[in-house]
């Protein structure tokens, strides 16, 4: 007889009958009808209602019974919170069975009943468990904590079980040891707190390596994972810890391999890279990971997404694994195209050839997706590999021949990035192209000819003709099309005037009377202007030399990529994004790699030369996503870099150097006030000295509070150069002052600075720096900041990431902007528009804060918060306290709203903020804390 | 890095039955799950990893069945589809096959499998020989009270104490599979060997054993260069044997749990000769026929043997009216493969078979494309290892001092062996 028999009953009245059933004298009755509620259960039927009759049996011998009572209750004890106060006798009395597995059943249930009444009655019980003389009930009672101090922090924390958490590590019972550390691990990624008294230092380290040898493979995951949480102390400590870790590259678990190469990679970074140690390191990484593409495809596909990573971070691991990534008939299609990314990644002149042969062969297939993929890859490889650019052309073209419609259509697009890779080589087969023209009708295909044609006009005979034609249905092409028929048509009339003016015309007034996409208006009447004011100009702007694309494509940006590895084998390095963009609430620490040891750096770049990390340096081009290529068309086109920025966003200041600076003081009128350029030493003040005596002349009416300067690199970690900078606020822009000071031996020079995406999207501007930088001398610079910049919110919300590159190599740093030099010109808010949005914003979202031991009178705080951008909209007196109601604007269009209350005779002045976004508080209180003591 | 919840659902994505591990989701997130791996399915975006809001869901399918688990957390993802795989191998070895039917027959068993397996997300045991010690298939009486077997946490977490067998022995099964990827041209593309060593130990009390392989890391380092040794590129090994005991010196040496179980794997990448060639000419007349020619041609020594050999050569979905003419073995065409599936029962070395196949084609054309698909071969060599790996030894020492036999068999089989089609 099996269970099934157990879902049978649809009976009406059921509960009623169950209820008899329950409350049955006979044992073997009463244990057939707990299977059938728990059989209802599990189809879903709700059968909360027998909650006191099912809480009734939990007084059993009989082990089965109780297991399945104690689901029950797991199930429906927060329906019922109030019944469930009644099974906690019973818990507390298992806990002390003379029979370990009832008392872990026990206090591994108590743990998952979110219940807080039960939950005060299960510290007791949890303490003996956790000194059970049985090693069962021990790693039981350590999760337990784990799920105790998920519901009810506090009470883990003040009662003291965080230290006995603490001393399970020197439990003689490994599997003891690996739950210990597991729940550790979790507790810590939550609370500070527990942080301190939880961080791992190498005593508890040394236990940990002991008991990886002899757990259970779980175990082994957990172990491993924490020690790669670990920063050792020096080269010699991660050497011992690398050494006893690489045997677990030969376990036949994959997740223990995979958190294995986790720790290796991580601790290969602070290794001297030339020595011997970390050469045969590495050697022993490629192997485990060849052989997980042998496992289940899911785990593939978990192993491939790393493998991504890890070519990217060292390329040299898996240079001559090329073969394994060969796509199989049957692999399923996401391993297909995992495996098509890498083939690229390895791709070099070495393999190139066999490389080709298979992607040919892949674009003969029948799924579409897998197909596409191969065309592109064949591009990419041409783009990658020049001598065998010839070779990915002429196949590219038996492709087209094919007629196969997406074939032809994505051959059409990366012929496009082919030309623009190797301007003036493979215009012959222009007119193979033109044959397909009727072909095409995806946007980016068709945008991606248009280009084609625009670029060179002159060389076809019949441009105007062709792009006549697909003027005809200009309102009902995709954006994207327009964008790039705009600018074709502008390129073919500045290169053949004479004949095209009339189509010229017809395309301006489409773009800017016709249309009401912003983009598309604005570009056009930028050329329009153009063309009437200045022509040569335009054609020193339309048809300037575009800058080459870079090979490599795709590439993280390595301070993510840094992340990402520390991030070996979790979510975040299979969607390639970092923790903090898909799990909810506060991500305690951001993971970053080990600085790289200093000694072998050198000989470290000498042994992977081909590596492709690109430094975030405004220089490069890189090619963004082949989605947003022909966006970014405009960028490209007016010559202005287009590094790291979002896709869409048309830049409305420029950022760049080269034609765009013309564009700029040509069209003063059109795009408003000329920025300020990073040059401008203006007569703005400079540092805080200059400034006040200014000000005490009457000459320059507000300082804003500028704080000192810091130390952001230090000479010894960055190869003698020093950076040391502040933010301030000027020309309504916020800057960030930089001194560079050498203090190496030889000049510096071709200094840049990146930004990472940021919480406020900040992205710098024109860096100005007298060079070369000779020995001992210092540049200072006032480096001015947009805010057209990628957005991603940090932790904390005003850190800045920081990438400063000069001729020697590339230095990341963050450091965190002061808030004030965000507050905007304009946030003086209207008196009645202030009552209303104070009243409007739920008083659960005000946040009070003490400003302590400040020597000021209401009129001299309003006076230094008014150079601040913080605006005073009303004062009132009520009974001898001032209230200072206050308006301020972030850049991002943020308000919020601030009320201060000054005491005469007291010193702690009281803020109260006001906004719909919460986050931004402990910003805007350091900010004021900071402009009141100033 | 942990799961907030199991389910297994049947392949409509109907919750057949589920285990809230941690109570941080609502546990009918899982409604959305077939709706989107149907919507992913048609966008050709489908990965086992799907994002919906902050719930990430992984799952695997076996025979009709998902089986997944959710998420809020960055969980470690390797984690979590190492842990679905061992729960299927788990609930086969309990209930022999697992599918929907097998679920509702076993939904108590399946409970306490699952309080044992994970723990707020973290597994936990997941041994079945173990948990076959303390979940029993029949009810516990009062009597006789399950504890937990000292097993479950012990540094042997995989064997346990007080075994008995009247005749100690060993088997060890060497099987090698070769992984074959061949051109349409006749190119070996890829070739490596996936080698592994299944034991069936039927040995009493705690054994120590060690066993010794031609391993030529061990033989250079030991000064016996010389000797005809395999160079294992990859090793592989069930968690009893010693890791850090065979980094330091190639010793293998466990203490092996009881019954049937896999030791070890490893790999090679040593190009060897394709044991069995097959050249195929295919001539496709549009509209009206297609006619193949088949050529297998076996590349190992004469005193060797392939069994059960079977060449599938892959035909067009709409062939019809097959006629074959071979000189050795069998032909079947079977539809529902789109194949022809040419049987050799025994194939001696050195050999060439010859075999012709002709179809009808209908006149109409189809109207999708279809791909090209590989031709596969299957074949077992019994008595030869490809690779040259030999078992020197096994030594088996147990403080009771019993005298224990060990037998060794090697067998050659086909892995993922496919040649191309032009």
């Amino acid at each position: 007889m099996t269970d099934s028999k157990y879902f049978t009953t649809t009976k009406k009245g059921e509960i009623y009958e169950l209820k008899g059933e329950l409350n049955s004298e006979k044992r073997d009755k009463k244990r057939e009808a707990v299977k059938k509620v728990i059989a209802s259960m599990t189809v879903g039927k709700d059968v909360s209602a027998l909650f006191p009759d099912v809480v009734n049996c939990m007084q059993t011998d009989h082990l089965e019974l109780k297991k399945l009572v104690y689901l029950y209750l797991m199930n429906y004890a927060k329906s019922q919170p109030d019944m469930a106060i009644m099974a906690v006798n019973t818990f507390v009395k298992d806990c002390e069975d003379p029979n370990p597995l009832i008392r872990a059943l026990a206090v591994r249930t108590m743990g998952c009943i979110r219940v807080d009444k039960i939950t005060e009655y299960l510290g007791e019980p949890l303490r003996k468990c956790l000194k059970d003389e049985d090693p069962y009930v021990r790693k039981t009672a350590a999760v337990c904590v784990a799920k105790l101090h998920d519901i009810n922090p506090i009470l883990v924390e003040d009662q003291g079980f965080l230290e006995l958490l603490r001393d399970l590590l020197g439990d003689s019972n490994p599997m003891v040891v690996a739950n210990a550390v597991a729940a550790m691990s979790e507790i810590v990624e939550t609370s500070p707190t527990a942080l301190k008294m939880l961080e791992i230092n190498s005593a508890t380290i040394g236990k940990l390596l002991t008991a990886l040898n002899e757990c259970t493979e779980w175990g082994q995951v957990f172990i491993l994972d924490s020690i790669a949480n670990y920063s050792p102390r020096d080269e010699r400590e991660a050497q011992s810890i690398c050494e006893r870790v690489t045997p677990r590259l030969s376990h036949a678990n994959a997740a223990v391999v995979l958190s294995a190469i986790k720790v290796v990679m991580k601790l290969l970074e602070m290794m001297d890279q030339s020595a011997g140690f970390a050469g045969t390191l590495v050697k022993k990484l490629a192997p485990p990971l060849v052989t997980l593409l042998s496992a289940e495809p899911e785990i593939q596909y978990v192993a491939l997404r790393n493998i991504n990573l890890i070519v990217q971070k060292r390329p040299e691991i898996l240079k001559h694994e090329m073969k394994v990534f060969f796509v199989k008939y049957n692999d399923p299609i996401y391993v297909k195209l995992e495996k098509l990314d890498i083939m690229i990644r390895l791709t070099n002149q070495a393999n190139i050839a066999q490389v080709l042969a298979e992607l040919k062969e892949y674009a003969t297939e029948v799924d579409v997706d897998f197909v596409r993929k191969s065309v592109r890859a064949i591009g990419r490889c041409a783009i990658k590999v020049e001598a065998s650019a010839e070779r990915c052309v002429s196949t590219l073209l038996d492709l087209i021949q094919t007629k196969v419609n997406y074939v032809v259509q994505e051959a059409v697009v990366v012929i496009k990035d082919i030309f623009r890779k190797y301007p003036n080589k493979y215009e012959s087969i222009i007119s193979t192209l033109c044959e397909n023209l009727d072909t095409l009708d995806e946007p980016e295909a068709r945008a991606s000819m248009i280009w084609i044609i625009g670029e060179y006009a002159e060389r076809i005979d019949n441009a105007d003709e062709l792009l006549e034609s697909f003027l005809e249905g200009f309102q009902d092409e995709n954006a994207q099309v327009q964008l790039q028929l705009l600018t074709a048509i502008v390129k073919l009339f500045l290169k053949r005037p004479t004949d095209t003016q009339e189509l010229v015309q017809q395309v301006l007034s489409l773009a800017t009377q016709d249309s009401d996409n912003p983009d598309l208006r604005d570009r056009g009447y930028i050329y329009w202007r153009l063309l009437s004011t200045d022509p040569a100009a335009a054609k020193d702007v339309v048809l300037a030399e575009k800058p080459l694309i870079s090979e490599e494509t795709d590439l993280i940006e390595p301070t993510l990529l840094d992340e990402l590895i520390c991030h070996i084998s979790s979510l975040a390095s299979v969607y390639h994004k970092p923790p903090s963009a898909f799990v909810e609430g506060r991500q305690a620490v951001r993971k970053a790699l080990p600085p790289r040891s200093q000694s072998g750096e050198g000989e470290a770049v000498q042994a992977a030369p081909e590596a492709p990390v690109a430094p975030p340096q405004p220089q490069a081009t890189v090619i963004p996503g082949m989605d947003s290529l022909t966006g970014d068309l405009l960028d490209l086109d007016l010559g202005g870099p287009s590094t790291y920025q979002p896709p869409a966003a048309v830049q409305p200041q420029p950022i760049g150097g080269g034609s765009m600076d013309l564009l700029g003081e040509g069209l003063d009128s059109l795009l408003g006030p000329s920025p300020v350029s990073g040059m401008d030493m203006g007569p703005g003040p400079r540092g805080g000295g200059v400034g006040d005596l200014f000000s005490l002349a009457g000459l320059v009416p507000t300082t804003s509070y500028v704080p000192p300067q810091e130390t952001w690199i230090e000479a010894g970690k960055s190869k003698g150069m020093e950076v040391n900078g502040t933010f301030s606020r000027k020309n309504n822009q916020a800057c960030m002052e930089l001194t560079f000071t050498n203090k190496a031996m030889s000049p510096m020079a071709g200094f840049a600075v990146q930004f990472n995406k940021n919480s406020f999207g900040l992205a710098p501007g024109i860096l100005n720096i007298n060079t070369p930088l000779a020995p001992n001398a210092a540049a200072n610079v006032t480096l001015a900041l947009t805010t057209t910049g990628g957005v991603q919110k940090m932790e904390p919300l005003n850190n800045l990431q920081v990438a400063v590159k000069n001729n020697i190599d590339v230095f990341y740093f963050s450091c965190q902007v002061p808030l004030n030099v965000l507050f905007v010109e304009d946030g003086e808010m209207d008196k009645r528009v202030f009552l209303a949005t104070w009243k409007d914003i739920p008083s659960q979202n005000e946040e009070q804060y003490t400003i302590a031991n400040v020597e000021h009178s209401a009129d001299t705080v309003t006076t230094k918060l008014r150079n601040n951008n913080i605006f005073t909209i009303a004062k009132r007196n009520v009974e001898g306290q001032d209230m200072l109601y206050q308006s301020l604007k972030l850049t991002n269009n943020i308000w919020v709203l601030a009320e201060l209350k000054i005491q005469p005779g007291n010193n702690n002045f009281m803020l109260s903020l006001k906004s719909t976004t919460l986050d931004v508080y402990p910003g805007i209180y350091q900010s004021y804390d900071a402009i009141v003591r100033s | 890095m942990s799961a907030s919840a199991v389910f297994i659902c049947d392949v409509k994505g109907k919750v057949l039955i589920s285990r809230n591990y941690r109570g941080d989701i609502d546990m009918s997130v899982v409604d959305k799950f077939m709706t989107l791996v149907m919507e992913m399915e048609d966008e050709a975006t489908l990965t086992p990893i799907i994002q919906h809001g902050n719930v990430t869901f992984c799952y695997i399918k076996y025979n009709n069945l998902y089986l997944l688990t959710t998420t809020k957390k960055n969980a470690n993802v390797a984690l979590s589809f190492s842990f679905l795989h061992k729960i299927v191998q788990v609930f086969c070895e309990y209930f022999k096959e697992l599918e929907e039917e097998s679920i509702r027959d076993n939904f108590v068993i399946i409970y306490e499998l699952l309080d044992e397996l994970m723990d707020f997300g973290y597994p936990q045991t997941t041994d079945s020989k173990i948990l076959q010690e303390y979940i029993t298939q029949e009810s516990h009486q009062v009597e006789v009270q399950a504890r937990p077997p000292s097993t479950v946490t012990n540094a042997v977490s995989w064997r346990s104490e007080g075994i008995k067998y009247r005749k100690n022995e060993v088997f060890l099964d060497v099987i090698e599979s070769v992984n074959l990827l061949v051109s349409a041209n006749g190119n070996v593309l890829r070739s490596e060997i996936v080698g592994a060593v299944k034991m069936r130990v039927y040995l009493s009390g705690m054994p120590e054993l060690r066993l010794g392989l031609n391993d030529k890391v061990l033989f250079e380092s030991t000064g016996r260069g010389k000797t005809k040794a395999v160079e294992l590129e990859d090793v592989k090994f069930h968690q009893c044997v010693r890791l850090s005991r065979f980094e330091n010196d190639r010793t293998i040496s466990f203490i092996p749990p009881d019954g049937e179980y896999d030791l070890m794997s490893y790999r090679l990448n040593t190009h060897v000769k394709p044991l069995i060639w097959v050249e195929s000419v295919i001539e496709r007349h549009a509209h009206s026929r297609v006619e193949y020619m088949i050529k297998a041609k076996s590349q190992f020594k004469r005193r060797s043997t392939a069994n059960n050999v079977e060449i599938i050569v892959p035909v067009p979905q709409d062939a019809d009216s097959p006629k074959f003419k071979t000189t050795v073995g069998s032909c079947k065409y079977s539809p529902e493969l789109n194949a022809v599936v040419w049987s050799i029962k025994s194939f001696p070395g050195g050999k060439e078979f010859l075999m012709r196949a002709h179809f009808g084609l209908p006149s109409v054309m189809s109207e999708d494309t279809e791909g090209k698909p590989p031709i596969h071969v299957r074949f077992e060599i019994p008595y030869f290892t490809v690779s040259g790996i030999q078992v020197r030894y096994l030594k088996i020492i147990e403080k009771s001092g019993y005298q224990a036999l060990p037998w060794v068999r090697y067998i050659t089989q086909n892995g993922d062996y496919q040649l191309r089609t032009s």
